[in-house]
């Protein structure tokens, strides 16, 4: 095989892995903050894939430019999910947590199954086919843009926790919860602020993912481990971490998938994400605790 | 006597007499409620004796079922030699989890999230692995079911029936001396706080070792059972992580931690799935996927309300 074949594949998986890791961004900042791991984040993820194919099959809305609205709305289901049912659970025992997020997402993917039915449905925009040749290398447009739109909500992300004031107390609550408390901050809602985020977070990262692949139910819950696997890899907790984690399962399983066979891409996954807990269970990025 | 131990004996007389009672189907699912009971028991000695939570117990069973299904199914050796296999097979596997996670200083979801990429990373090597079959699945040779053949464990229903009854009811005896004894007490110790049982100079590495090689014979056992009972296995169907959270839901809703948690809970969630399926085809809402749901709305509810499980509540109830 040509070298540029193995380069084309490297790229296209560097970009896929983007949107991964804008996925797992989510479930890392709201275990970095809320401390509960959330079983149900594919499933969110699917939701918000969901959004976009109707947006986009009745009202011929693109998935990119409805980014915005669609990660409005699972902000608000992510909150409200926090505030009326994960909230009470926060002091429970690891496995009670497990239990919650478990019959969350067994109701939303069967909910999902209801509604929209066993087949694969995805959207055709008018630059599905095209690409662009950079010298002998040829990248898809979808490919290209999705990468950059979640790029920009990461970038947009990291300022939010940087500079503003509401970003500042998440992450007090995050370093020192008595503290926060102490100083008056209230945390109840801005775990519920967290969560939501985290939704929103998957919520873009699902727009962007329903134009390189179509969308089924049973994606929720591999999604639901791929998120488990980039985060455990890039480090809990870390941000940073959660786009590395994500560019390297991309990276790897496309070369996996090229290599070895398709299907056996995510025993990779699995077997980086068993070496990584074995060596450094902090992950790549994480900071010891 | 206690009122326990009546309370068990009259139980005990009711499930050796239940198969003249019921028909084949009700048959089947009180099999069904025996194997979550057991399976459940078996996932209750490592999180609910020593505190450690495996998500990825579906990987316990899947070895053992695939172990003793290849012997038969190559060789034509029955499963009493199998479950021997399949047990020194998934201890062996368990010994290893445990000892990489303990020794590496694992814990918590960590430890949860390790024993889930386990299974999966077993799932996907079982989907390539030609000498079982691969993704298309192994199938053992159904024999007669009106005649008893113990030797391969081939026979009606009511053989499956006694034989699940044994284990259910050997597990929960297992476990009751298991809690009375040296490592019971021990492994409270480690998961009420693991510090202070090292403190007190129990070699906390040990004992988890041994509640995690206790769990995966036991569910291998299970898994032997489940390769000789529906006789097809497919590693995306007996690996996949809905099977691990099959076997946790009993105990978790019928009370992480106690000896008859696991059987309540299997009881429980078998009877409402099953009820939920016949209600709604009597309405007619024969809709793929909204039975999942209202299984997940009870699980919500039980979860929400009784956070340590129904039986404690109704052990109180009950002043058992």
């Amino acid at each position: 095989m040509p070298a540029e074949i193995y380069l084309n594949v490297a790229v296209s998986g560097l970009l896929t892995g983007l949107v991964y890791g804008l996925m797992a961004l989510g479930l890392s900042v709201i275990f970095g903050v809320v401390r509960v791991v959330n079983f149900a984040h594919g499933e969110m993820m699917t939701i918000a894939m969901y959004l976009a194919v109707v947006l986009f099959s009745h009202y011929r809305l693109d998935p990119l430019v409805m980014m915005v609205p669609i990660a409005g709305v699972l902000f608000a289901l992510g909150y409200v999910m926090q505030r009326g049912l994960i909230n009470p659970f926060i002091n429970r025992p690891e496995h009670s947590q497990f239990m919650l997020l478990v019959a969350l997402a067994l109701i939303l993917v069967n909910g999902l199954l209801i509604v929209f039915g066993p087949d694969a449905q995805g959207v055709q925009t008018s630059y599905s086919f095209a690409s662009f040749a950079v010298g002998r290398l040829i990248v898809d447009a979808n490919k290209i843009y999705a990468a950059l739109a979640a790029l920009a909500v990461a970038a947009a992300l990291f300022a939010f926790f940087r500079y503003t004031l509401a970003g500042k107390a998440i992450r007090a609550c995050a370093d020192n919860y008595a503290g926060a408390l102490v100083v008056g901050l209230d945390v109840k809602r801005l775990y519920a602020l967290t969560f939501g985020i985290g939704a929103a977070c998957v919520g873009a990262a699902g727009c962007m993912m329903v134009l390189l692949v179509d969308v089924t139910p049973p994606l929720g819950p591999a999604y639901t481990l791929l998120a488990f696997v980039i985060v455990i890899v890039g480090g809990l907790g870390s941000m940073g971490g959660a786009l590395l984690g994500g560019v390297l399962i991309g990276v790897s399983e496309a070369l996996a998938g090229l290599f070895i066979a398709p299907s056996a891409k995510s025993m990779f996954s699995f077997g980086l994400l068993i070496l990584i807990l074995l060596l450094r269970p902090q992950g790549l990025l994480g900071r010891r605790t | 006597m206690s009122r326990a131990s009546v309370s068990l004996a009259i139980l005990a007389a009711i499930l050796v007499a239940l198969p003249f009672l019921l028909g084949n189907y009700a048959l089947s699912v009180a099999t069904l409620i025996l194997y979550f009971a057991y399976t459940g028991q078996a996932w209750n000695v490592m999180m609910g004796f020593a505190g450690q939570l495996s998500l990825g117990h579906a990987v316990y069973v899947g070895v053992g079922a695939y172990a003793a299904g290849s012997l038969f199914f190559h060789y034509g050796i029955g499963p009493w030699a199998g479950v021997l296999l399949a047990m020194a097979l998934c201890v062996a596997l368990g010994l290893i989890i445990g000892f990489l996670a303990f020794r590496f200083r694992i814990s918590g979801v960590y430890f949860a999230l390790l024993t889930i990429a386990f299974a999966e990373f077993t799932r996907i090597g079982f989907d390539h692995l030609d000498w079982t079959g691969g993704p298309g699945g192994m199938f053992l040779r159904v024999a007669q079911r009106d005649t008893w053949d113990l030797a391969n464990f081939r026979g009606p229903p009511l053989m499956y029936y006694y034989a699940m009854l044994a284990l259910a009811a050997g597990a929960f005896a297992l476990c009751a001396w298991l809690l009375r004894s040296r490592a019971g007490y021990y492994w409270q110790a480690i998961r009420e706080d693991e510090e202070a049982a090292q403190a007190l100079g129990i070699n906390t590495f040990r004992w988890k070792l041994l509640a995690v090689a206790i769990s995966a014979a036991m569910t291998a056992v299970a898994g032997v059972f489940f390769a000789f009972y529906y006789n097809n296995l497919f590693p995306e169907q007996i690996f996949h992580i809905s099977r691990s959270i099959e076997i946790i839901l009993g105990p978790v809703i019928g009370g992480v931690g106690t000896l008859f948690g696991p059987v309540l809970g299997a009881t429980v969630l078998t009877l409402l799935s099953d009820g939920i399926t016949e209600a709604l085809a009597a309405v007619g809402w024969e809709i793929p996927g909204i039975k999942q749901v209202f299984y997940g709305v009870v699980l919500l509810a039980v979860v929400m309300f009784l956070p340590n499980g129904i039986w404690p509540a109704l052990a109180r109830r009950l002043r058992l």
